[in-house]
């Protein structure tokens, strides 16, 4: 019988493009520190620990023996987890079943990335298939711009539409002093005149690269309910990483992987009306028309509403169901780091530690993640054990 | 621990290049058989690990390459970079945290890159990269350390790479199968010293899959379950100069662990057939004394009075171990995979008779930084 | 095996994965490697919590998991014992020497953890326990090749 788990510290470096006073090691230990002081543990009491990165953005093989001084790995389990985009989710699932195993009470989850230290996408195009894929159709741009312009067509959709995504979350970010995009919020009008990259995507559409880390605290039941007063309870988990190659991906259907991970995770958790069931939600919305179209597979509104929903207001920080209070990807991604921070960042909702970026009496949280070849996670929390 | 089992298991052949296979063959080959070796169909399987690494197989987010054919499509699905041991690790702990049956599968091929680059980038950028080490310069490192602390000699080591080069003969996925002599081992070139040519395992292509199963869901499964009594890992520091490398204080910390779950008190009495990951000859006695099968440094006696030949009262790598094939990643799940036929009693010509207990073993980064420790039992 | 596969012809494809990087080396390394290039000095740290000097100097202690600070460098060798070995037998583009060359954990003067180099010379000569000494390049970077080896110091 799988134990409960609950989150019950995290931790997260102060996001930016290029931290050159510290190595990749010593960047993992900020995040460690603060999640294990938020914790109120020390790495004595921590009984195993999951990291995750990618590998090529910053040449490291074998991350789990290179960090462990860093991560506090030292005369510890340790393993690492990866799979793109969606690793930081992953790297969370894997604590969460490290703990629910019954074999370990207390672990880390640590993600990170020092995008930094190279050429972003030189590194992601070598994702696809080198005999089929890598020299005609590859990166994170042409994919996500295929499908954008697909739902524009579809659904008439516009540029402005998409830029009311970025505008929300970098207007949220004026709340979280993690960001990169801390303090730097942006116009409708910004979005549109900024450079165009691969039509309909702007540069202001889409995430930034960045250095950072975070780290988060799981704990088994019994455990987690005297360490802190609320623990952020993990109610569900579901995972879709379907596709192999870029052209099996279907642009004029829906967010596929993201429809049948949360049709899972919500049928798990009792989730029936997405809208009025979670309190907030941290997405991983990559670039602005994911905040369009993804929120439609996770059942927020029907196919085409997510425009008028979004520009209605109502994930706005005090609308029905708030999007991505910490600025989301928009504001910051250490890829790595990226999915994890979405966990984090709905636990700290939970938690009540979100201070200005706080949304009110939140009891249940939705996180998600995007990566590899359309692939999504998606996690569920709650502040009642479940 | 609730018991969980191995259901079904099933490895390609061991091969220094297999051109006409790409990873999406080589893994769709080992699902479709481990499934058939459990009796089990594609809706049996609930989640799925793939192992995979991103330095060997030239690819960012590697795993790409096989979610469908790991049997992972519209399935929970995750990804350990690493050795396969650990891998098949995180699918015991879904097993027990809420799944009934885990996919894990693995594959490599160091065909396809250059093993000298691909293991200089496990050393630090700053300060270790440029000094040209790789997994054999650093290996022969601890070697030397190790072999002089402890007075373990160069025949001591060419005895383990005798045997287990023997033992492969038995073992038709094998890659090196070889009658050699201690002498020819000691006649071989000169790599690293202490190491020589037979004393490093080869280059390798191959791909192993196993299935983890509940208890109930292991009673569906076609086969004896072999289950899992003991798993634990454990890294050590990661800068060579922190480390005695003479010492494998992480093995002995992993393997105590894992042991105290199996509620193994004597090993060297209740451990019946040992495979170990041998990535060099000298591995072996240094980590059957990490693994408390003898005292410190009394692991070359231990090959010298024929303990761990076939027939012997602890017969070490029967499979021919790593040094016979050396798929990285896959090659700790072929220990287990070795582990899981021993203990079934459907090993062949190299069945240990009676086997009921066995362990295995897979290490991660340089020098077995981090080691992952399995015992496997009958019962 | 079908027919078309008796003769079929495997290909394969040639590539490299083509990824410049520029690492960070953080504060505690760069003074490390700036003492290397304009002091010909090689500095360590001492845990303040277990005593352990290392080098190179850590931000943190892997160990004790506590902070190093800033009162703790120490300057270390240039000489030191060599506690382990391995002679290179192999010619390979990614060392800076030709083989044989030899690598080597040396215990520097003042660490209490060994520091990974190279060995050049007197390599018939070489045993645990010797005593070998830093060789500093005439032309330095801010690198760990600015010490170009350790070489043996006659007994």
């Amino acid at each position: 019988m799988a134990r409960r788990v609950a989150i019950v510290g995290a931790g997260q470096t102060h996001h930016k493009s290029h931290r050159l006073d510290v190595n990749g090691r010593e960047m993992i230990n900020e995040a460690v520190m603060r999640a294990l002081a938020d914790s109120e543990i020390t790495i004595t009491d921590i009984d195993a620990i999951i990291i995750g990165n990618m590998d090529h953005f910053e040449s490291i093989n074998y991350v789990d023996t290179w960090s462990v001084e860093g991560s506090g790995g030292v005369m510890k389990p340790i393993m690492k987890v990866t799979t793109g985009g969606t690793t930081g989710t992953s790297v969370a699932i894997a604590a969460y079943y490290h703990v629910a195993s019954g074999l370990f009470d207390r672990v880390l989850a640590i993600g990170w990335e020092k995008n930094s230290e190279s050429d972003t996408t030189a590194a992601i195009v070598t994702c696809s298939d080198p005999v089929w894929d890598r020299f005609s159709y590859s990166g994170a741009i042409p994919s996500l711009a295929t499908e954008a312009s697909a739902y524009m067509e579809q659904y008439g959709a516009t540029q402005e539409d998409a830029a009311r995504v970025a505008v929300r979350d970098r207007t949220h970010a004026l709340n979280n002093p993690y960001a990169q995009m801390y303090n730097r919020p942006i116009t409708i009008q910004d979005v549109m005149e900024s450079s165009m990259l691969a039509y309909p995507i702007k540069l202001l559409d889409v995430c930034p690269r960045t250095d950072g880390a975070c780290a988060v605290v799981f704990a088994a039941e019994g455990i987690a309910e005297k360490m802190i007063p609320r623990p952020a309870w993990i109610k569900s988990t579901a995972v879709r990483h379907t596709t192999t190659w870029f052209g099996d991906v279907d642009y004029d259907t829906g967010m596929l992987s993201l429809q049948r991970a949360a049709r899972e995770a919500y049928e798990k958790a009792g989730i029936k009306n997405p809208a009025e069931d979670f309190d907030v939600a941290e997405l991983y919305l990559p670039y602005s028309y994911a905040g369009l179209k993804w929120i439609e597979a996770l059942g927020f509104c029907g196919p085409g509403e997510g425009p008028a929903f979004v520009g209605e207001g109502n994930t706005d920080m005090g609308g029905i169901i708030p999007m991505n209070p910490s600025g989301g990807v928009i504001s910051t991604n250490c890829i790595g780091a990226t999915a994890l921070l979405r966990v984090a960042e709905a636990a700290i909702q939970i938690m009540g530690k979100g201070e200005k970026r706080q949304v009110p009496d939140v009891k249940t949280a939705l996180a998600t993640g995007f990566g590899g070849c359309w692939w999504s996670d998606v996690v569920i929390l709650t502040g009642d054990k479940p | 621990m609730e018991k969980i089992a191995i259901v079904g298991v099933a490895q390609t052949k061991y091969e220094r290049r297999k051109k006409g296979e790409i990873f999406y063959d080589m893994v769709y080959e080992v699902t479709t058989k481990a499934m058939e070796d459990a009796g089990y169909t594609l809706d049996d399987i609930d989640n799925v690990i793939t192992v995979s690494n991103d330095f060997w197989d030239g690819r960012t987010i590697s795993c790409m390459a096989v979610q469908e054919v790991a049997g992972a499509h519209d399935k929970n699905v995750s990804t350990v970079e690493g050795d396969g041991a650990f891998g098949a690790f995180y699918g015991a702990m879904r097993v027990l945290g809420g799944f009934k049956t885990t996919l894990v599968v693995t594959h490599s091929k160091g065909s396809e890159g250059d093993s000298k680059v691909i293991t200089n980038a496990m050393f630090d950028p700053v300060y270790h990269r440029a000094l040209g080490l790789d997994a054999i310069s650093s290996s022969a490192l601890q070697a030397q350390a190790y072999m002089e602390k402890y007075g373990i000699t160069e025949e001591q080591c060419a005895m383990v790479s005798v045997k287990n080069h023997g033992n492969a003969k038995n073992n038709p996925c094998a890659q090196l199968p070889m009658n050699i002599t201690v002498e020819d081992v000691m006649r071989s070139r000169k790599i690293a010293d202490p190491l020589k040519l037979l004393d490093c395992s080869p280059v390798s292509d191959g791909a192993a899959a196993i299935i983890i199963a509940d208890k109930d869901s292991a009673k569906k499964a076609r086969n004896t379950p072999v289950w899992i009594k003991g798993i634990a890992h454990c890294s050590d520091a990661y800068f060579l100069g922190d480390r005695d490398l003479a010492d494998p204080r992480a093995l002995k910390d992993a393997a105590a662990r894992a042991y105290a779950m199996a509620g193994i008190t004597r090993p060297r009495d209740e451990i019946d057939v040992v495979e170990l990951y041998d990535a060099f000859s000298y591995m072996e006695p240094l980590w059957l004394e990490g693994m408390g099968f003898c005292n410190q440094g009394d692991g070359g006696r231990m090959i010298e009075k024929g303990i761990s030949v076939k027939g012997g009262s602890l017969p070490v790598n029967p499979s021919g171990g790593v040094l016979s094939a050396h798929p990285v990643l896959t090659a700790g799940l072929a220990r287990i995979i070795e582990s899981t036929l021993q203990l079934r009693g459907e090993a062949d010509e190299r069945q240990v008779p009676g086997a009921r207990t066995a362990l295995a073993h897979g290490i991660n980064g340089p020098c077995g930084q981090s080691h992952c420790v399995w015992i496997l039992g009958r019962e | 095996m079908a027919a078309w596969l008796q003769d079929v012809e495997d290909l394969t494809l040639k590539g490299q994965i083509n990824v410049p990087y520029t690492w960070s080396v953080g504060e505690v390394g760069s003074r490390f490697l700036v003492a290397l290039r304009d002091e010909e000095k090689i500095l360590g740290n001492r845990c303040p919590s277990c005593n352990t000097v290392y080098v190179p100097p850590r931000k943190n202690c892997g160990s004790c998991f506590k902070d190093i600070d800033d009162n703790q460098w120490a300057e270390l060798g240039p000489e030191g014992v060599v506690t382990a070995f391995t002679i290179v037998r192999y010619d390979y583009p990614l060392q800076p020497a030709k083989a044989p060359f030899a690598y080597a954990i040396i215990k520097l003067d003042g660490a209490d953890v060994g520091f990974v180099h190279l060995i050049r010379q007197g390599l018939e000569k070489l045993r645990n326990g010797v005593r070998v000494k830093a060789l500093f390049k005439e032309e330095r970077t801010g690198h760990i090749l600015d010490i170009d080896s350790f070489v043996l110091l006659e007994a």
